[in-house]
């Protein structure tokens, strides 16, 4: 690994004749195989009147095939110690699964099975069905969850695909039966959309063959391509408070919309949010609101780009008799850091955490499987491990100030207070 | 393949134990230090007081002023972190081999030199209480803390390893102090290191950093024997929420005891095996899909998750399975058939098929839970904190050896009427219950540190 690190990943990139992309990497640590195989059906993709489709897919779509029934299917897992996880994110469905090298050849045509030939059974629907009311009845008693849900509603309203609850309500969940379950595969599930990606104790030759015995003769039509409207600019601050008077602490989300993944400022705006809210124990904001003030066992800040503008979300979790207090001090961070930027000395200690880190992060097959995903879901290059310290090299520290003075603007924050509060 | 090879044992004068395990495939290293303490040697008053100390512990040494501490593994792109559980305290860091002199510095200081100044005490109580707070909002945890505490009579596991609220309001600094002195001493410890690092290199560093600070008198851990339970206990906890959840704890041997490895097989037939890495492997679901419970109750539309927890511990600890009642569903109903369900193993036992099953699933496991230097420093930590290394180094032959028989003895043993706690989470409409302030509620299970 030492010299994959110097020398780069270097995995093999072999699209197959119907536009499907594999990606292979060897890695001989541990005797398993991590498989990742994505198409984008995210929930951005839900109809406007229906959100809750993706995430539902994603609870029955490997619960039978064509040709086997869901206890085959559960049989083939269990008996060799695998479980099949299948999320649904915003942009992109993930089927994915670690499993011993000797399994590979069959969970990979598993996964391939699960993929092209869901056979979505009504027993299967109605079963999922319950589990997602559940799940989404026990998100509605948990403060953290409604805070970010709620930031996420407020910064990007009318129906924009980020805004929206990626489990759907109650109310839609209900909506959702196997003829949409089935137009969301034929509309979303495509070849030439399709990315497997293959890491561990296999040869990478080998991976690229089997994915192409497994995938190289579905065919299928373009998807047609998902666009992310920018959301409207908030010119002003905004405060909504959701009561929950059953609960001991209170959740807030403090957020901004910012920049795309594929913006030029990514690493620039990367540097920012690791100095003001994620260096050691959460940055500034952890320093002033764990460290000093001791109000919140939790503090930090979120940024998660996307391939549409997304949010920078800064979360603390306060006794309610703080909540006010723990606004004003990260109001006052963010002011600072806006009027007075980030020192040389912070940005090269964030530079030097983020480059050093990579180490850490490719060390397992897990993790080099999700970095090559994200590398060819953003069109980063398969060498983007080797140019990624050079990316944050040279970020400047007009660069990040420029950005800091541009969005962290507490007049124009965006924040929601989950938990025992503000009742009358 | 092993799951583990042996690593290298050595000793300092000061009685520090070390654990080496040379491996170089990424240019990283993972140094662990366990100490012998945890919430079971906290006497009532106190409760909490380890884990406390765990936070004070990142709080600055003699040599490792205040305002050092941050960016101190951050600057070679390292991560460090720290937990508190029942039997254990360990802090850990992981970062790339060149900081290992680094790492190796600051577990020496903070075995020997941490400061607990007041102000930064007082500051970290409302921290824990925050913490204790976040875990209370939890309907699960909740449950959880109330299950174990009625489990235990006699026994300290029963209370949370967070501790009291009361406890957490009154406690002093020198209460922190004088408990930190007394159990972090070289003799109440275990160093692991694991990665890209020379065995012969680690133990020479480990003496410049670790020798000179002095042994101790190894404080004597609780005597208390939980006494045999007579009859099933049943908690209920009422408070307002949108789902029901269902708790199932019996009496389970410690890692040592017999039984242990049986019970974890039947745990693999019932809920799905996890494995064995309190670090790792509970973050990955179990493959459950064709388990008793999970097909009794979930694709039996009576719950949406059901999950088993095994952990090997010092002391005779809960085999607890956890239910989350599906919308709509009785927690009677949800109880009924998991009990039917964990009676039927209680009678009959396993299935030699169903054996094979938890087998493989657990070999498969250990090779997913010991993926990185971290996770495997973890294991050789927890092991021999808990019991020994070398139960660790065997648990994958112990795995294979369990026998049918072996099974149906432990599940007809442990899986009694009258070993078992129940508990109900059972959710009051929003907006029709009283509003206590805080109490004693918490998690029972690990906590982490910073």
């Amino acid at each position: 690994m030492t010299i994959e690190v110097q020398q780069g990943l270097s995995p093999i990139r072999k699209r197959l004749e119907n536009g499907a992309l594999v990606i292979a990497k060897e890695s001989g640590a541990t005797p398993a195989v991590t498989i990742a195989v994505s198409v984008p059906a995210g929930t951005a993709t839900d109809p406007r009147d229906i959100p809750g489709v993706a995430h539902f897919l994603s609870r029955v779509i490997d619960r039978g095939t064509e040709s086997r029934s869901g206890d085959e299917i559960a049989e083939l897992l269990d008996s060799r110690g695998v479980s099949l996880n299948v999320a649904a994110m915003r942009h992109t469905l993930v089927v994915s699964c670690t499993c011993l090298a000797e399994d590979f050849g069959t969970m990979l045509a598993l996964i391939a099975d699960v993929v092209r030939n869901p056979s979505l059974p009504e027993s299967e629907i109605a079963t999922r069905r319950g589990e997602i009311i559940t799940s989404i009845r026990q998100d509605q008693d948990n403060p953290a969850m409604v805070a970010v849900e709620e930031e996420l509603a407020l910064l990007y309203p009318n129906g924009h695909p980020y805004g929206r609850r990626m489990k759907g309500t109650i109310e839609t969940v209900d909506q959702i039966d196997r003829p949409v379950l089935s137009r969301a595969h034929h509309d979303r599930f495509t070849p030439s959309e399709l990315l497997v990606v293959c890491v561990g104790d296999v040869d990478a030759a080998r991976a690229v063959d089997e994915s192409g015995k497994v995938f190289g003769d579905w065919r299928g039509y373009p998807a047609s391509p998902l666009l992310v409207p920018s959301p409207a600019r908030v010119e002003e601050r905004r405060t909504a408070v959701f009561p929950m008077m059953n609960k001991a602490q209170a959740d807030i989300a403090y957020g901004f919309n910012t920049i795309s993944r594929q913006d030029p400022s990514y690493y620039a705006f990367s540097l920012l949010n690791n100095v003001l809210g994620q260096y050691a124990l959460g940055g500034r904001l952890g320093d002033s609101i764990r460290e000093r003030q001791g109000m919140a066992y939790y503090v930090f800040s979120a940024f998660e780009p996307n391939v549409g503008q997304a949010p920078l979300v800064i979360r603390a979790g306060v006794s309610p008799a703080n909540v006010d207090r723990a606004i004003a001090s990260i109001d006052e961070e963010v002011r600072r850091m806006a009027a007075d930027g980030v020192t040389a000395e912070e940005l090269a200690a964030s530079r030097r955490y983020l480059i050093g880190s990579m180490p850490r992060t490719l060390e397992t097959n897990a993790g080099i499987a999700t970095f090559l995903q994200s590398c060819e879901q953003f069109g980063l290059g398969m060498d983007h491990d080797v140019r990624l310290p050079g990316l944050l090299n040279e970020v400047t520290l007009e660069q990040a100030n420029e950005l800091a003075r541009r969005f962290l603007v507490p007049e124009r924050a965006t924040i929601t207070i989950a938990g025992p509060y503000g009742a009358s | 393949m092993s799951h583990a090879p042996a690593p290298r044992t050595a000793f300092l004068d000061n009685g520090l134990k070390i654990l080496i395990q040379e491996i170089h495939i990424a240019p990283l290293a993972s140094v662990w230090c366990w100490y012998k303490v945890g919430s079971r040697d906290e006497m009532p008053g106190c409760t909490g007081v380890s884990h406390w100390v765990e936070h004070m512990n990142f709080k600055g040494t003699t040599n490792i002023p205040r305002e050092k501490v941050k960016g101190i593994i951050e600057e070679f792109g390292g991560s460090w972190n720290g937990y508190t559980w029942i039997d254990q305290t360990t802090y850990l860091e992981t970062a790339t081999r060149d900081a290992l002199d680094r790492m190796l510095f600051i577990e020496a200081e903070r075995m020997a030199n941490g400061l607990y100044e007041p102000g930064e005490c007082e500051s970290e109580r409302t921290v824990i209480i925050s913490e204790l707070e976040g875990g209370e909002n939890d309907p699960d945890q909740l449950l959880e803390m109330e299950v174990n505490a009625a489990a235990f009579k006699a026994h300290p596991y029963g209370h949370p390893t967070i501790g009291w609220l009361s406890d957490l309001q009154r406690m002093t600094r020198d209460d922190l102090y004088s408990y930190y002195r007394r159990h972090y001493i070289p003799n109440n410890a275990t160093l692991v290191v694991v990665g890209d690092v020379d065995a012969d290199d680690v133990i020479r560093r480990a003496n410049h950093h670790f020798g000179a600070i002095p042994p101790g008198a190894v404080p004597t851990r609780t005597l208390s024997v939980e006494p045999a339970q007579l009859g099933e206990r049943r908690v209920v906890v009422e408070k307002e929420g949108t789902t029901a959840y269902l708790k199932v704890a019996y009496h389970a041997p410690a890692a040592t005891g017999e039984g242990f490895f049986p019970l974890l097989l039947i745990d693999s037939v019932l809920t799905g095996a996890k494995g064995l890495n309190l670090w790792a492997s509970f973050r990955t679901p179990p493959p459950q899909r064709s388990a008793r419970l999970y097909r009794a109750l979930v694709e039996g539309r009576l719950a949406s998750s059901v999950s088993g927890g095994l952990l090997p511990t010092a002391d005779p600890y809960l085999y607890t399975i956890s239910v989350t009642a599906r919308e709509g569903t009785s927690l009677e109903a949800v109880e009924r058939a998991a009990l039917s369900e964990i009676d039927r193993v209680a009678r009959e036992g396993v299935t030699s098929q169903e054996l094979d099953k938890a087998r493989n699933q657990l070999r498969a496991r250990l090779v997913f839970e010991n993926d990185s230097v971290t996770n495997i420093a973890h294991q050789l930590g927890f092991f021999e904190t808990i019991a020994s290394v070398d139960l660790f180094l065997s648990v994958g032959d112990r795995i294979q050896q369990v026998t049918q028989n072996q099974v149906a003895e432990a599940a007809a043993r442990i899986l009694r009427p009258a070993n078992r706690t129940v508990g109900w989470f059972k959710p009051v409409p929003i907006g029709e219950g009283e509003h206590l302030p805080a109490d004693a509620a918490s998690s029972g299970g690990p906590v982490s540190g910073r």
